[in-house]
């Protein structure tokens, strides 16, 4: 499909302006600062605009389309109303330096999430600041770090499992973390002698991913925390596979001190193509003189303010301007004011169903791991790849032209030919059995007519892309 | 409300697959904490019809200004229906992160648009395809700049939310500001910068600046050039069709907020962090990239591409954590732009320019002064008052705008004020905004 750059028609018209209703300003003509050559944008007609995002949307898709079973992503269903209410002309028109008295709706509401969060994750304070998980891991080894400084520890280190998602590492190292790997067995499960042995006196942090990311609960917490906490160390959540515990287990009663939580996967609120997002982060009350600045605060009126040093004021300064997504966090606080308590222990009790009522189907004719699992589950095509030459990959594709999103693949890195199902709580009986029959009708024509797989997707605007290509030869703009 | 599809008929099927009788069975492995302290959850429930009156209820405490002079970081501008409407697309709003391009080519071909966009508003070779918010994207900016060593310089001109961020994200690494000092003209210091050529790595400058200040941002970048010191420019998009691009200023990096480009002001987010960069650095880009390739009939396809700088690659070695982005808020962006076209770039920002300048000449006849008067601003100034004279303090002047519904601009002190204007604010508006200081719109 063409670019909208190419439809463009020079001196056509889209949306105007007004006229202008004061005197014209001009800056001095021979100044140094202004611009020579116009920026060449795209000149287009209403309508020519909305044909073009028409056909766009028409090669997208998403949880409305159909089934998004992408696991480590939790595409449940976006309610309406939480579009709607974050559409308000009283959240959408407020300037975030307005002011604290003509604003007392918004401060309300990000107080009133963060104690939410709060007690759905068993932790004392947190922060809404953090755009993504990524960015509220970072934010959480920040503070992490300037713990350990104010109380002179020097902790360098923070130690990841092989199977956690590339934002821990990633994360720890932007914060100036040396990052120690340890091995997880073939369960995914923390090696405990491997962090026995990792875990000194320069350990700063564990970061646990949990469940992990075979979706299988953890089952040596109270051990993990014992060894992180008893050699003076933090242990840290990444709380974006939730989906599967709220109103079941609380990260905060079972010893851990800090953690993210993925309002874009657990709280509904859609991924946008890639974002928005947003990556609260909630702690120990120990940890909650770090955290970004501003903090909102309600006092014996029932008045809400910003305020900076809250909690001995030692805070790891801004992560981002303002205070976060804001608009995201309004339809999470809609998502949990319309389930409450029961309806959130409803939703992770119903994810763990799906999930382990897909997994028991797939198990019919693709390995998927022991024993039962939370919100997700991994299968392995390893045997079908080494006996009839079809990888996840092509796996993937085919799912393509059964109408549905593929799986997630290739994640966590220690499986082979990992396809990694997540199917959430929204998601009918009906649409599981019709994916999982289009998955083993899949398979058995990969040992049948393995190359017929292996071209797929058939029913796509176009094939699989020269990803060597496009790295090789970069074109990143018209 | 709830928003699971299960009937018991369902469940009951579900459960005899799995051989259960319970869905608690399958929690059954998992390690609940021997004395919980049972803070409940305590959040009754609510039916949708009764959900939205109780999020209108908040909505309602909140005071929307239809007037508004403030802009500090955020800024109100009109956003055209169009872009509303088509943002709100739930094929769009409901996708993740296009991993399988083979089905996401809409939101891919929407990315690569949006990239396109960004690098002719700046005039660089590439952009990525978007960042948290204009602050973390300047943050990331000087990361890559100043990897090496080297002082990082930060003009004061700089949005004081901008720099604490920037000073957040060094402070990882054990690494500083510099901060340049403004001269008595509200410009960033050139002879300070000139000093410390030979120490630092990065310099980065806000045009027009935190003050509404135009910066010599050209005569700055041929310094930098020439001593090959990093030249990071944090532009306000608006100003694009009227101020030199970051390109024609010799800039390595452009980065800003994109908010005004389609987003409501909503409290401070989702915003939109966009970055741009001269070719040399494309490899060592943060973030997502989208570029276009073919398929094996030659169709052009676009995918995420040179991933080998990111996280799921790279791990503890990528170039930054960055994984969700705000695919969303740039798609939006290009929208807005591809609405408003190359001539309505060029207009909004000559309407911004006027408005501001008419409000500017407004104020002075009303009693206030300009702190600045002999530099030239683009849409923001600052205004001082005579400290002597108590009604036309800041809190005063604010004070009586509010009562009348006005949002007027930031308090910096007691005697000064950082206002702004754009083509949303009618002459009337500022006619009146104006009487109401002056005391001839009666004074309370
Ligand atoms: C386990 C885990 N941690 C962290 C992240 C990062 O979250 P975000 O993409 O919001 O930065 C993800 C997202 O895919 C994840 O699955």
């Amino acid at each position: 499909m063409s670019l909208i750059f190419e439809k463009s028609v020079d001196g056509r018209r889209g949306v105007t302006f007004s006229a202008l209703d004061v005197p014209k300003y001009t800056l001095p003509p021979d100044a140094e600062y202004l611009r020579q050559s116009p920026a060449v944008l795209p000149e287009v007609s209403e309508l020519d605009l909305v044909r073009h995002y028409d056909g766009l949307s028409s090669k997208a898709y998403g949880v409305d389309s159909g089934f998004y079973p992408l696991g480590s992503c939790t595409m449940k269903y976006n309610p309406k109303l939480c579009e709607d209410t974050a559409a308000l002309d009283g959240f959408c028109q407020i300037h975030p330096l307005q002011g604290g008295l003509s604003a007392q709706g918004c401060l309300e509401a990000a107080y009133l999430l963060t104690e939410y969060l709060g007690r759905i994750t068993g932790m004392d304070c947190g922060t809404l600041q953090p755009a993504a998980g990524a960015h509220g891991e970072f934010t959480s080894l920040l503070m992490i770090k300037a713990y350990f400084k104010s109380i002179g520890q020097n902790r360098t280190k923070i130690i990841v499992p092989d199977s956690a998602h590339g934002t821990n590492p990633a994360s720890a190292a932007m914060a100036g973390f040396e990052v120690v790997n340890i091995p997880s067995d073939c369960d995914g499960f923390v090696d405990i002698d491997a962090l026995d042995a990792a875990m000194d006196g320069g350990v700063a942090a564990f970061m646990l991913t949990n469940p992990n990311t075979l979706g299988l609960f953890e089952k040596n917490i109270s051990k993990i925390a014992g060894i992180v906490h008893g050699r003076g160390g933090i242990l840290y959540y990444d709380g974006a596979n939730l989906n599967a515990v709220m109103g079941i287990s609380r990260p905060g009663d079972l010893g851990f001190d800090i953690m993210h939580i993925n309002l874009h996967k657990t709280f509904a609120t859609p991924h946008g193509g890639g974002g928005p997002g947003a990556g609260p982060v909630l702690c120990k009350e120990f940890l909650g003189g770090f955290l970004p600045r501003p903090t909102v605060v309600k006092d014996k009126n029932g008045r809400y303010s910003l305020k900076d040093g809250v909690r001995g004021g030692k805070s790891i300064g801004k992560t981002r301007a303002f205070f976060g997504n804001f608009l995201v966090c309004i339809k999470a606080l809609t998502y949990i004011t319309a389930l409450g308590a029961e309806g959130i222990t409803d939703a992770a009790r119903k994810a763990v169903l799906n999930a382990n009522y897909m997994r028991a189907l797939t198990s019919e004719f693709l390995p998927v791991g022991s024993g039962a699992c939370m919100h997700e589950f991994v299968a392995s095509c390893e045997e079908l790849k080494r006996d009839s030459g079809v990888s996840a990959l092509d796996v993937a594709k085919a799912l393509i032209d059964c109408k549905m999103h593929p799986p997630t693949i290739y994640f966590p890195l220690i499986v082979h030919e990992a396809m990694m199902f997540e199917p959430t709580e929204t998601e009918s009986k009906q649409t599981i059995d019709a994916a999982v029959a289009a998955l083993k009708q899949i398979i058995e024509t990969a040992k049948t007519n393995p190359e017929s797989i292996k071209s797929a997707p058939v029913s796509t605007p176009v094939g699989r892309p020269d990803e060597v290509k496009a790295a090789r030869k970069p074109v990143l703009r018209f | 409300m709830r928003y699971t599809p299960h009937t018991q008929a369902d469940i009951d099927a579900m459960l005899s697959k799995l051989g259960i009788s319970d869905i608690s069975e399958l929690f059954g492995g998992i390690e609940l904490p021997k004395d919980s302290p049972k803070r409940g959850l305590d959040i009754s429930g609510l039916s949708a019809q009764e959900t939205e009156r109780s999020l209108k209820r908040l909505a309602a405490k909140n005071k929307v200004y239809d007037t508004v002079f403030l802009g500090a970081g955020a800024y109100k501008h009109y956003i055209p229906p169009v872009v509303r409407h088509i943002a709100a697309n739930p094929r769009f709003v409901t996708a993740y992160t296009p991993y399988q391009p083979e089905m996401s080519q809409g939101i891919l071909q929407a990315i690569f648009e949006y990239q396109s966009c960004i690098t002719r508003l700046t005039g660089l070779d590439a952009s990525n395809a978007s960042m948290y918010d204009g602050a973390t994207a300047a943050a990331e900016a000087v990361l890559m700049c100043a990897g090496g060593g080297g002082d990082v310089l930060v003009s004061e001109g700089v949005n004081p939310d901008v720099i604490a961020v920037i000073e957040t994200y060094l402070s990882g690494v054990g690494r500083t500001v510099t901060k340049i000092p403004l001269g008595a003209d509200g410009l960033t210091d050139i002879e300070f910068v000139k000093a410390r050529l030979s120490t630092a790595a990065c310099c980065l400058i806000s045009q027009p600046n935190y003050l509404g200040n135009i910066e010599k941002a050209k005569t700055l970048g041929g310094l930098l050039n020439g001593a090959g010191v990093g030249y990071i420019m944090h532009v306000y998009p608006m100003a694009l069709g009227v101020l030199a691009s970051p390109s024609e200023c010799g800039a390595d990096f452009a980065t800003g907020e994109g908010q005004p480009l389609g987003m409501p002001l909503g409290f401070g987010g989702p915003y939109l962090g966009f970055i741009a960069a001269r070719e040399k650095y494309i490899r060592k880009m943060t973030g997502r990239i989208v570029g276009a390739t073919t398929d094996k009939d030659g169709k052009i396809v676009y995918v995420l591409t040179l991933q080998a700088r990111e996280q799921h690659i790279r791990r503890e070695k990528a170039s930054s954590s960055i994984c969700s982005n705000e695919a969303l808020c740039a798609l939006t962006a290009a929208v807005y732009l591809s609405a408003i076209g190359k001539r309505g770039l060029a207009e909004v920002g000559e309407a911004c320019l006027s408005k501001a300048h008419y409000l500017a000449d407004g104020l002075q006849k009303a009693g206030l002064k300009l702190k600045y008067k002999d530099t030239e601003f683009f849409n923001e100034f600052v205004t001082v008052s005579d400290p002597a004279d108590a009604e036309l303090s800041a809190d005063r002047i604010l004070r009586r705008l509010r009562r009348r519904g006005i949002l007027g601009g930031l308090r910096l002190s007691k005697t000064e004020l950082l206002w702004c204007a754009t083509e949303l604010n009618t002459k009337d508006e500022i006619d009146g905004a104006c009487r109401v200081i002056s005391g001839r719109g009666g004074r309370g």
